[in-house]
This record gives structure tokens, sequence and C-alpha cells, in this order.
């Protein structure tokens, strides 16, 4: 193939999934020259998976894209056809949000966006080579022999490196859904000197709505309170939503799959990638729990002008007559026309321990990678991580800091130092559980958390920046009022108390003390002591939570205490980890491995004990007052 | 540099009648203020001075000991941070009850080697000591982890094992509800995490109590060497510790002074208390009296009992028969040298089942076969010492506490109708702590039983 030279940019994604069009459309924002390519134009923010955006954890990541001025929450509150609050019986810290997007529109959408930001080229190409110089990155080769040169690469190439897709006993090499794999920048990857592991995951059937008799399901209809993602958004659908269903495996179904077991690609040896435990299929989840009478399937719309229906619970690579068989047991869908099996797939990614908390790689300057090339999975991890490696792929360029959020700051700094300081060993999927400082790091204060940050970055606008900053301002001075006004016993206040099945008061006490108890709710504050002016929703629901959850956030601020002390002390880049005498030799390696950028990182790191901190510690004074006492 | 408060005994065993605990950090002064109570509160004290008091644990109001206290305030201290020294009386059981009293108040135990790293991390020690700072770290540390292992193993590990289990479960069933909303799986219900939690916070107070008792049997079986005057009960204690080398650990608090001494008889770790009035009158019983000594008697897990081959039975010996009935006891008769006027088959009558043997200290005979017979009592298991949980090192009751104060706060957060997901941080945190006493990581600990617990995915 013969090449030529093409034009020059500064930032070059590659890829236009979740991570590939955050990251274009975050460097382009920050005022780099970009180009995004990717192996299909008709797929640009692709979900090849189940069409829905958000949950708990993953909701959080899409709240935090937004404050932080990411695109994901605007193109799904553009593009839904429902939306739930999840958890609400429980804290504000899990409430989550999740959306049923229409694809289809999604897809539009986003790429409408791409092709309409300045600053950004979309373009259609198959990378297979990275211009690599004295270990910098230069800029891509593709398929048909373009050399672009730029001053830093983002690689996003989701599941498509040597992707295979695996069908009981049918396999092939393609990307998902189909769609053409890429082979050749795999074994460039690997030939770079980068170590890579094999995942697999996989997706459900599809099913024609009009098969399926859904009078045997049942019904789960979207919130009727308006909802939305992005802090931005004004427009809700409240009124025009889209149902799920609900329905179930039963012995039948179960019996099926345990007499074809036999020819289930994921016991025959045929799958070599690991799978995640969070998503298995169905034909796994019968193995492993074969005490479970049934399974729970949900039938989700993948879109307005579309009859499919994802089938979720069904995610399978059973052979097609198989997958035939045992959908038609389950209730109402024993007549349900299936439109596109299911399927496995196995994909190249790299090990994530390879890669700076920045998502630069430690291996290439300049080159950074995201999504689920790094191990995880999930449409909202991916444009977390996208995000985050185009404003540093970006700052880069400008000679600026990285930016990296710590894990009392976001869900996706949680994610990126699980990442780059544990590695994983399948597919990395967000969980609350994951977030030490769960009740800090909630769905409602994703804006107070990291607004700032984002406007400080670039991609917050002023006027945006100015609402963010009145909304500050009133929820303090409402916090204020509650802790220095005092709510006297008098007949009003009593009434509201006995109604609500509250202790009366004896004395006056302060109106925080009163909105602490269990049952009281900020409405009832309101009731017995309005503030001068009425306050908006989101306002009054910032000081409820941080009223009344005041206890539980202060100790979980004591502990961010400690690890900001940890991730303050930083660890030079040159460190030669085999030349610290007293550490011990698995913290050598370790350390030597990933390199991290400061003592809390390092504490975090399996096999590297407190013993071994402390040695650290001495170390670098050490180090410090021998530099100091040279110069 | 900004460090926390730490606290740990500075003194190494062996030495002396005082222990010194060392408390170091920002909230050294504000931290013994709340324990100690003396003439002034120190954080009004001039810098390098000392002050006489007494150490109260806050809870109780009770006196711990008698103290002299050394206020010393930054930066010209060991650590360069405020220090407060407080000297106090030797021995196990009451230095680790100042120390625990502090750390309850709020200081950390220290880490082996902790005050010279800050030492040196605060620019206290020259640069070329790094590397012996490096090693002192290493060693102990290694030391002190093998140490901890050690003590865990078995039966107090397998039970802190299984209560961590319990709580893990629970863990996991909170967190499936949390991120799995939408799955089948039954909502955690208030009555359950009240019962799980109530389940652990007995376990927790149980083992406490142990240590509370002082059943320690790392500190050795306590021994009692009871006997009328003049029958050689201190001639018997220095031949056993002629004979056996006393016990020497690296373990804060450990410490051999003047009413307790350490024996380790065969591999069976002995306590000898009271000892000290053995010196100084040669008779507990006529110091203290009948009816004190019964109480340091009871409390006992081991009596050696001496009587003198040479001289009959008198009414003191008798009564002491009968202070002793029903405990563990050797009954050891000295002075076989003499010529006998004891009536050997008066005290087998009384103590039919007893261990009964003779010796005679001053010509080195008998001695092996009491060891012997000590040692078979507990691989009889007549003591049962192997299998009983114990919780006796201060790093380990410090974290139970913090472990039951977390798990109660749980109980409270519960029956006040705080949402799941908060209770789950108080039920996470009391795990973490029963964790950090066997020496388990965190690690993936959660996700894995989410998963295996549960059938969940899309």
């Amino acid at each position: 193939m013969m090449q030529y030279e093409a034009d020059e940019f500064d930032v070059i994604v590659v890829g236009a999934g979740h991570a590939g069009s955050e990251a274009a459309l975050a460097a382009a924002r920050l005022g780099c020259k970009t180009l995004c390519l990717t192996i299909n134009l008709d797929s640009v923010a692709f979900m090849p998976c189940n069409p829905s955006i958000g949950g708990p954890a993953k909701g959080h990541v899409v709240r935090e894209i937004d404050a932080l001025g990411g695109e994901m929450a605007k193109n799904i509150d553009k593009t839904h056809i429902q939306m739930r609050m999840l958890n609400t019986g429980k804290g504000p810290a899990v409430h989550a949000l999740r959306a049923q997007a229409d694809k289809f529109l999604y897809q539009q959408e986003m790429k409408k966006t791409l092709e309409n930001e300045p600053n950004l080229t979309l373009r259609q190409a198959m990378v297979e080579e990275i211009i690599v110089n004295n270990g910098v990155a230069e800029g891509v080769v593709t398929k048909t022999g373009a050399r672009y040169k730029a001053k830093t690469v983002v690689i996003t190439t989701g599941t498509y490196l040597r992707g295979k897709i695996i069908i009981g006993d049918l396999q092939y090499e393609s990307g998902p859904n189909n769609m053409a794999p890429s082979i050749n920048l795999s074994h460039n990857l690997r030939d770079l000197g980068f170590e890579m592991v094999r995942f697999k995951t996989g997706t459900p059937p599809r099913v024609n709505k009009n098969s399926i008799r859904f009078e045997e399901m049942e019904i789960q209809p979207g919130d009727d309170v308006p909802r939305a993602f992005s802090y931005e958004t004004t427009e809700y659908k409240t009124d025009d939503q889209l149902p799920c269903w609900l329905t179930y495996t039963n012995e039948k179904t179960h019996e099926i799959i345990n007499a074809n077991l036999h020819r289930a690609p994921m016991f025959s040896g045929a799958i070599e990638g690991t799978g995640p435990r969070y998503c298995p299929s169905i034909e796994d989840k019968i193995v492993r729990f074969q005490d479970k009478p049934r399974h729970q399937i949900f039938l989700e719309p993948e879109g307005r002008d579309t009859l499919e229906m994802y089938v979720q619970g069904l995610s399978t690579s059973l052979p097609e007559d198989v997958q035939l068989n045992m959908m038609h047991t389950i209730a109402g869908l024993e007549n349900a026309t299936m439109m596109r099996p299911g399927y496995a797939i196995e994909y190249d990614a790299i090990v994530p321990t390879q890669l700076w908390p920045s998502l630069e790689t430690k291996l290439i300057e300049n080159l950074f990678t995201a999504g689920q090339l790094n191990g995880t999975s999930g449409y909202e991890e991916a444009a977390g991580q996208g995000l985050m490696a185009g404003i540093n792929a970006a700052r880069k360029i400008q000679n600026r800091e990285p930016v990296i959020l710590d894990r009392s700051q976001a869900y996706i700094g949680v994610m990126i130092d699980d990442l780059v300081t544990k590695g994983t060993n399948e597919p990395y999927r967000l969980l609350t559980s994951r977030a030490e400082y769960r009740l800090l790091l909630r769905h409602d204060n994703a804006d107070l958390r990291l607004t700032d940050l984002g406007y400080e970055i670039g991609l917050i606008s002023e006027e945006r920046y100015q609402k963010f900053t009145l909304k500050k301002e009133q929820i303090e001075h409402e916090k204020d009022r509650l802790y220095n006004t005092k709510a006297r016993p008098d007949e009003k206040t009593q009434q509201i108390l006995r109604e609500l099945g509250s202790k009366e008061l004896d004395n006056a006490i302060e109106l925080a003390a009163l909105l602490r108890r269990p049952e009281v709710t900020y409405k009832h504050i309101e009731m017995i002591s309005p503030p001068e002016q009425s306050l908006a929703q989101d306002v009054k629901e910032q000081v409820e939570i941080q009223i009344k959850y005041e206890g539980y956030i202060r100790k979980q601020l004591q502990d961010v205490e400690r690890l900001k002390k940890l991730d303050g002390k930083k660890l030079p880049a040159d460190l030669n980890y085999f030349d610290i005498q007293g550490l011990a030799m698995e913290a050598r390696e370790k350390l030597d491995k990933v390199k991290p950028i400061s003592i809390g990182q390092a504490s975090r790191i399996s096999g590297v004990t407190p013993a071994d901190i402390s040695v650290l510690l001495v170390y670098l004074e050490q180090r410090k007052k021998a530099g100091s006492s040279a110069s | 540099m900004d460090f926390d408060t730490i606290a740990a005994v500075a003194t190494p065993m062996g030495e002396g009648s005082i222990s010194v605990i060392r408390v170091s950090g920002p909230e050294a002064i504000k931290i013994m203020d709340r324990v100690f109570k003396g003439k002034n509160t120190l954080s009004t004290v001039d810098s390098h001075t000392i002050h006489y008091g007494h150490i109260m644990d806050p809870d109780t109001e009770e006196t711990v000991d008698e103290v002299l206290v050394s206020v010393m305030k930054e930066p010209r201290t060991f650590t360069r941070e405020d220090v407060v020294e407080v000297s106090c009386h030797g021995g196990i059981v009451s230095t680790n009850r100042v120390l625990q009293t502090i750390l309850d108040s709020g200081a950390r135990l220290a880490e082996p080697g902790e005050f010279t790293k800050r030492a040196f991390l605060n620019g206290r020690i020259d640069l070329s000591q790094a590397e012996a700072v490096i090693d002192l770290i290493r060693s102990k540390t290694d030391r002190a982890m093998k140490v901890a292992v050690q003590q865990v193993e078995g039966k107090l590990s397998r039970l802190i094992q299984k209560l961590r289990h319990n709580l893990l479960e629970t863990m996991a069933h909170i967190e499936v509800t949390i991120d799995y909303p939408e799955h089948d799986v039954e909502d955690v219900t208030r009555n359950l995490l009240l019962e799980k939690s109530e389940e652990v916070k007995m376990e927790i107070e149980r083992l406490l109590q142990t240590a509370k008792e002082g059943k320690i049997l790392r500190e050795g079986i306590s021994t009692v060497i009871i006997g009328r005057p003049n029958v050689g009960k201190s001639s018997l204690l220095n031949a056993l510790i002629h004979e056996n080398k006393a016990i020497v650990t690296d373990i804060p608090g450990t410490t051999r002074d003047v009413i307790e001494e350490y024996v380790n008889i065969r591999g069976v770790p002995l306590r000898i208390v009271d000892t000290a009035g053995i010196r100084e009158t040669e008779d507990v019983v006529e110091k203290i009296g009948v009816e004190r000594s019964r109480k340091a008697l009871e409390e006992a897990d081991l009596i050696l009992l001496v009587l003198n081959h040479g001289e009959a039975l008198s009414n003191e010996d008798r009564q002491l028969f009968e202070v002793v009935k029903g405990m563990n006891v050797i009954i050891i008769i000295n002075k076989m040298d003499l010529p006998g006027k004891l009536n050997v088959e008066e005290v087998k009558a009384f103590f039919p089942d007893t261990p009964l043997i003779k010796i005679s200290v001053k010509n080195e005979e008998g001695i092996e076969q009491l060891e012997e017979t000590i040692q078979d009592l507990f691989s009889t298991g007549t003591f049962q010492a192997a299998d009983l949980t114990y919780v006796s090192n201060s790093r380990h009751v410090s974290l139970l506490k913090q472990a039951l104060s977390s798990i109660n706060e749980a109980i409270e957060a519960v029956q006040s109708g705080v949402p799941v997901d908060m209770i789950a941080f108080d039920i996470k945190r009391s795990w973490e702590l029963l964790g950090e006493i066997i020496g388990e990581e965190v690690h993936e600990d959660l996700i894995d039983q989410i998963f295996s617990q549960f059938c969940l995915g899309k």
C-alpha cells in the first residue's frame, strides 16, 4: 500500500464510540485542531449492547461528565425514550438515574454534534499503525495509506481489536454487530511493546415487538417526574415515554440450556477471553446458580421508530437454534420473531497498569488510551475515560499539568485509579461499592463536586458557571439560615410535628436540628419557617441532604483528609525502586511496574505493605536532603 | 510534616519497675488532658516540665494508675512534635491499662519504629542515619508482623474470620440491592441488619471481656506461688528463673518487674505474680492478709502451693488448703533434704486428684519433675489454654473497641431509620477494623462476595 502525507493535527482520536466522541469533542473545544477517525461513520456513538444509559455508579459518571463539560448527558437527555430514578427508597448517595435510549437517535445526535464542532474533523478510516519516533507518538497511518501527523494521539478502539464473534460453533473475525474488526492495529500495539489481554463480552438476541405478547408481562413505565442527566437541560419528555416489560425464564428454559451445554462455547473451551462476572450469559447463570428457579428478563425498546426489542437477561453465545428454542419457552416470547441473534465477542485490551493516571501510556509519550481498550466495559465508563483522555491530550500540547481526579472527587477518579493502580482481570465495571467515599460522590452533587474544575479546564461556559455560582451561594445561605434560626414550640409547629408522628418540641431548637430527624424533610421546615424567597428544587434538595446526613458526610470527609495527605506526597517518575534498600522484593517489582505518582497511589497497590510505604517516605526525605545539600 | 498522634510503651522490657509511655503528635497534649488528672491541665503548663497526677478512665472515672507526666512541646523533642511521656508503674497489666486508656482517648498505637521514623521525617535525625532508620522499620515491622500473625492463629483468628464473613455477607446483600436495584434480590430488611449487627456486637463484646479479665495467653498463665514463710517460695522462683530463660519479647508493655516474673517452662509461658511480696517479706499471706490473697488467688490460672517437708502442717497451712480448694493447684513439698515432719498422707487426703511433687531446691532435685508436671497440665488440656480465645495485645483491643463502636453506630442507625447505604458505611468500617487484626487486606473481597452470592447481570 502506497502511503501519502495527509493533514497535520494537534490531536488525533482513533475511534468514535462513547470514549472517542468525548475525547474528540473535549480536545476540539479546548482549542486543539482535532481529527476523529472511525472505521464506519454510521456507527458514531453506537450502542452495540443494551439501549440504556445510567444506573447506579454509571449514572453518577454521566452526571460527572456533564459537570466537567462532556457530552453524554446532553445527548441522552435529547434522545431518551424513558427516564427512571432508581434506588429512591435508599439514601441520596445511591439514587441513580437511568434512561432508555433511542439508540438510533442517540447515534445521529452525537454524530451531528461532532460534525458541527468547529476545530473537529470527522472522517471514516481504519487506523492500522501509530507513528512513533524515539518513544514519542507522532501520528497514525490508515488502511488507505494516509499518514496523519499529530502532537498527541488518543486510541479508543472499543471491542474492535482482533474482534471475534462467537455463536455456537460459528466463529468469525468481526467487530461488534458485524462491523469490520481492527486487526493490524492490535499487532502494531503489541509490536510497540504493549502487554495485551483477551477479554470477552456478549449481547442478547433482539426480537420483533409485534411478535411479543405483552399481556404476559409486567409493565415497567418511566417516572412521571421530569428528570435529566445534564445540569443544562431544560426540556423534558415526561408525557412521551415508552415502557419496558418484565418476564422470567422458567424450568423449561433451563432444561433446554442444560441439554445444550455441550454446544455452548462458554464451556467447550472455544472462548479464551475472560468475561465479566457482572454480565454473565444466561448459560453461565444457569450453571452457576442451579437452584435459582427463574431469572428476570426485561424487554427494552431499541428506539421509537423501530420494532426491535432488546432482551435483557438473555445474553448468550449458544447456537442460534438453541437461542430460538429457549426464547420460545419464556412467557410472552412464545412466538417471538428473532431479528438478531445474541453473540459473544472476544477482543484485545491493553493491560491498564501501563498507563499514567492521565491515561497517557508510560511506554509511548503523547499516546493516550481510553474506554474498553483499557479493560473496562460500559458506555459510561468509556465516555468518562474518553473525556479525561481528550482533556489531557489537549493539555499535554498546551504544556499544562494533566487533570487527575482523585477517589474522593468522582467515580471517574475511582475508576481510573483502580485501572492504573490495580489493573483488572475481567472487563471492569463501576459499582457504587468500589467508591470508598460513596456518601460524598452523590448523583445530586456532581455539579458541586466538579463544575469549578470543569470551568477551570475550559469546558464550562461562563453563563453556566454564573448560574452554578448562584446556586452554590443560595445553598450556603439557606444552610446558614437553618443553623441560625430556631423553631419555636408554637401551635403551628407542634401541629405539623404531630401530623408527622414526630416528637413535639419542648424548647426552641435550630431548624437544622429539626431537619435531622428522620421523618422531617425540607418541605416541613419550609412550612414551619419559610425562607425569604422560595428556592429552586435542586437548592432545597442540597440543603436537605447536606444537613440531614451531615454526620456521615463529616466521617467521610475525615477519611478524605487522610487520602489527600498521602496523595499529596508526590513520587518522582525517575525513582529506581530496585535501588531502594529496605523495600521488599515484591514491592519493588510492583512499584516499578505501576510507577505510582504519589505515596497514596503506591499504598493502594496490592502487595505494597505499610512498612514499604514507611521505607519509601524515609527514602524520599533522604533524597530531598541529599538534593538540597548538594545544591 | 503533618501526622496524627501516636502512642506506645517506650521502655524496653526487663528494665526496672517503671514503664514510660510516649505520646507524640499534634493532639498529644489534648489527648493526655482527657485522661490525666493533676493539679494543672497539661495544655496550660510550660514546656519541658514534669507533673504528678493520676490517669483516669474518662468513661468510668476510675483511677487507672498514679503517674508522672512530662510535657514537651515541639520543636525541641525527640520527634519534633508535641510529646507527652507518662511514667507509670511497670508490669504488663498496669502499663497496658494506661496505654489502652490513652488509645481509647484518641491516639493511635504507634507502628514499630514510628517515633524514630517521625524524628527522621521531621528533620531531627541526621541524613547519615537514614539507612539505620530504614533497617529499623524493616526489622521491627517484620518481627512485629510475625508476632502478630502468631497471635491471631487458631481460634481467635477463626472467630474473627467468621465475624467478618457474617458482615461481608450482609454488606454484599446491601450492595447488591444498591447496584442492582432491579434485580429480584430481596431488599435487606432492617430486622435482618439489626440481627446481624447485634450478633457481631455480642461477639466483639465477649472478646473484649476476655481482654479485660487479663486472661492473656501470650502474656503467660497467671501463676501464684503461695505458702507459709520460710517454705522456700523465693528460692523456688529463682530456681525456675535460673533454669529457664525469662521470656523476652518485643511487644510494648511486656516488661519484667518486681511484682511479675515471666518464665517459659518447656514452652508453657508462666506469668508468676505477686512475687514482689514474696521477695520483700517472704510472705504474701502475712503481708496482705488472707482475704486479699484469696482474691489474688482467685484470679490465678495456676497455683503453686509450697509446703516445708521439715515442718508439720500448721493451722495456717490448713487455712491455705481451704482457700485454694477447687483451684488449679500443684502441691510442692520442698526441703526434701530435711528430715520429714510433714504428714504427706494428710496433704494427699485433702488434695486427692492433685499433682504432688517432692523437691529440694537446695539440692536442685525435683525441679525437672515439676516442670514436666506443668507441661503435662497443659498438654493434657487441664487448663485448655490453647483452646481459649484470648485477646491480649493493645493493638487488637484498640481495634476491637473501634470495631465495636462502628457496629454500635450501625445499630443506632438502623433503629433511627437511616438509609441502608449509610448503615453499610459503619458495617463496612467494622469489617475493615476486624480485618486489620488478622492482617487481611481489603482487596476485592466485597465485590467477589457480591458476585458469588447473587446471580446478576443483563
